[in-house]
């Protein structure tokens, strides 16, 4: 097939295509995003695979098991914490006897371009005791995506494709090979090994342990793992990109070190026993936590020096790169250009001009005016950015849907006033459910949920259901009508939702205001549509 | 041969389009590409930063090393000064002289071009003027390309085909347009 230029998102996507995917599952999320989004251009055009947005990651994943136990295969793609919602069924679908290949693609954001945190998806794979393939390039992302289909039919498990933000947001060429059909449904022989009561879990719980020996023997011959024996001083380990990174370097050093290469967990243990009895020192390179290095202290003789990230030779934390890799193999970088007497300002992202978020937090912070204690807990969304100057209007981002249950704690500590601020999407994802808690409780609080119709940050994608369907919502989950309001989200109105906000904050109980006006960006490009991959 | 290429600006002034092009074209000639992009929360009025690795072998790494650039092509005079640590002593900074002024700190203009002006390549353009007098107030971004044209290892026929290419849906008015923007560069450039 012809050569294509894709993102390493892309080429998951493709490669889940390829391996005969009847549906795809999501929740937008940077790194990951553009997966689902390209699964759902290739859909329009072609009638297949099912692409669908889902209100979160748990659904997501539940509903891509859902496609397996009908003997099909999916695809679940999410960013790093989006697993940390899906952890439930992902844990306890690592016991099920899958037939329908099931391949969960997750984008870990090493050095937090675009997240709260830097967590590395290889410990949920190892956690879950399952197989994890990482990629180094696009071609990679393709072929490892496809044969993760396969390991999954093979081993019973779902497969994990963990991606770093500079893999899937890098542009390469991939040479495709020929599509699979899809499966037929085809339920399991008997529902036994689906029905994890205690009795039942038990033995599939042994069944997995039993199986891990099968599993180790693949990644022992697995072609995505490389040993070569050289250097009889120095041994490199390289994880995914680190390889690249490592490569970009070697020309330079003058010698060849030992190499092992690792893109099928879990970690090769033979080929580094094999690596460490051929050298005296080694050197990690992975990006992410130092998952790797700390497997290896368990596996070789401590007479070995190992040198990477938990070592300190390589920063702890942050996103690798080829200098930083060049520095711990020895090598001094290249000089740059430097100017200097110029002192560069830092260009933060912020909120666009006009946005309707920033009526909303001139309305609240008006509100709050007086208060000797108050608190704004808000969420994850563009209206982060309201922690900026010139707004500096919230006071938390922990997780999605944090602000909801975090006031209610506040609240429940005594604080007044309490004001939690969430997006519409990010409420249908994880805030509707700490709702109830507050709602349950009558809780002394005001919900402000910033309604632009759209998920925003990442990019624009449709949110699950239309705006006009929240409160109704709300009517229905038991919000008091008197307390709960839909205003307009405009300059002009900024004063009147001010006074309407201050009202609510003086009535001791729940109450929710929310603010609607369509996402700027949105109304602007009225969504363009990612091209699909295009020929060279 | 390996010629990489920073290309900076702020969220929203097309780096990534202008990369594109330079991407596709080096492909259609048969060279190596990698292309590092940012998406999310940087594009919201940030500093973007977008890395192009063009060679005659295969390319290792996504990010390009430090003192390794050949060329720093900015849509934006402030953020062409804040990568120069990957750009080599040999290398050229393009640059629109227009700014993109969104911050509190933003330095006085002419003194920042006089900055810019001391690095040892330096290749300064009113894009914006130049856009609009060939028509688009948008096509920036081609006049910066069409200046990159003079120093980048490409035929200029295959990046004007490319620009044909890519505009030819809206119509051959807007493909006029962007083609008059990319050659205005380039005789800016060359001047």
């Amino acid at each position: 097939m012809a050569d294509l230029v894709v993102l390493g998102d892309e080429a998951v996507a493709l490669g889940a295509v390829h391996a005969g995917i009847t549906a795809a599952y999501a929740y937008p999320g940077t790194p990951s995003t553009e997966i689902l989004e390209y699964l759902r251009v290739h859909a329009a055009r072609h009638g297949a695979p099912l692409a669908s947005w889902t209100a979160n990651e748990k659904t997501a994943y539940e509903a891509a098991l859902g496609v397996a136990f009908a003997g099909r295969r999916a695809l679940v793609a999410m960013k790093h914490v989006g697993l940390n919602v899906a952890a439930d069924p992902f844990m306890n679908s690592a016991l099920v006897d899958l037939h329908g290949g099931l391949v969960v693609a997750v984008a870990d954001d090493p050095g937090m371009h675009s997240s709260q945190n830097e967590q590395d998806s290889r410990y949920y794979a190892d956690f879950a005791r399952v197989i994890c393939l990482e990629p180094a390039n696009a071609q990679e992302a393709y072929e490892m995506t496809r044969e993760a289909f396969d390991l999954s039919e093979r081993f019973r498990v779902p497969v994990v494709v963990r991606l770093v933000t500079r893999l899937a947001h890098s542009r390469g060429v991939i040479t495709a090979a020929p599509p699979r059909d899809e499966n037929p449904v085809r339920k399991p022989a008997s529902p036994v090994s689906w029905i994890l009561l205690p009795a039942h879990a038990r033995r599939q719980w042994r069944a997995l342990l039993d199986r891990q020996q099968a599993v180790r023997a693949y990644t022992a011959a697995s072609r995505h793992n490389v040993l070569s024996l050289d250097d009889r001083e120095l041994g490199v380990v390289t994880a995914g990109i680190g390889r690249n990174y490592y490569l970009e370097n070697l020309d330079d050093l003058g010698f060849v070190p030992s190499h092992l290469h690792i893109g099928a967990y879990p970690v090769p243990a033979e080929a580094v026993r094999l690596l460490a009895g051929h050298v005296r020192r080694l050197l990690v390179i992975e990006d992410g936590y130092p998952y790797v290095e700390r497997r290896l202290r368990g596996l070789i003789p401590p007479a070995v020096e190992i040198r990477g990230r938990e070592s300190g030779h390589l920063p702890p934390d942050g996103e690798l790169n080829p200098d930083l890799v060049r520095n711990a193999l020895g090598l001094a970088s290249r000089p740059g250009v430097e100017l200097p007497g110029f002192v560069l300002p830092n260009r933060p992202p912020q909120l666009c001009q006009g946005c309707p978020h920033c009526d909303m937090f001139q309305a609240i912070t008006r509100a709050l005016d007086g208060y000797a204690e108050s608190v704004v807990m808000s969420d994850i969304g563009c209206y982060t950015l309201g922690a900026l100057p010139p707004y500096n209007a919230i006071e938390s981002c922990v997780c999605m849907g944090a602000s909801v249950g975090m006031a209610k704690g506040a609240a429940d500590a005594g604080i007044h006033p309490v004001v939690a601020v969430i997006g519409d999407s990010t409420f249908l994802h994880s805030g509707f459910t700490p709702l109830m808690d507050a709602v349950a409780a009558n809780t002394d609080m005001t919900l402000v949920i910033l309604d632009n119709e759209v998920v925003a940050m990442t990019g624009g994608q449709p949110t699950l259901l239309p705006s006009s369907r929240i409160e109704p919502l709300l009517r229905g989950l038991g919000v008091d009508p008197d307390h709960l309001h839909v205003v307009q989200a405009h300059p002009r109105q900024v004063d009147a939702i001010a006074d309407l906000i201050r009202r609510e904050l003086e009535h001791r109980g729940l109450s929710v205001v929310i603010g609607v006006r369509e996402c700027l960006e949105t109304a602007k490009t009225k969504k363009q549509k990612i091209p699909e991959a295009v020929q060279v | 041969m390996t010629f990489d290429i920073i290309l900076s600006g702020v969220g929203g002034q097309g780096v990534l389009s202008l990369s594109a092009i330079i991407a596709w074209s080096a492909m259609r000639e048969g060279l190596h590409v990698k292309q590092s992009e940012v998406h999310g929360m940087s594009q919201r009025g940030g500093a973007v930063l977008a890395n192009l690795r063009l060679a005659d072998h295969e390319v290792a790494s996504d990010l390009i090393p430090q003192g390794r650039a050949s060329l720093v092509l900015s849509m934006e005079p402030l953020e062409s000064l804040r990568y120069l640590r990957f750009l080599s002593p040999s290398g050229a900074v393009i640059t629109s002289l227009n700014p993109v002024v969104n911050i509190p700190d933003y330095p006085d203009l002419d003194e920042l071009v006089g900055h810019i002006r001391r690095l040892p390549r330096v290749i300064l353009l009113d894009s914006e003027r130049l856009a609009r007098k060939a028509g688009s107030a948008r096509a920036s971004n081609m006049v910066i390309a069409g200046a990159a044209s003079c120093l980048l290892p490409l035929k200029v026929e295959t990046m004007e085909h490319f620009i044909s290419t890519r505009f030819a849906a809206k119509g051959d008015p807007v493909v006029r347009q962007n083609l008059d923007a990319f050659h205005a560069g380039r005789e800016a450039a060359a001047a």
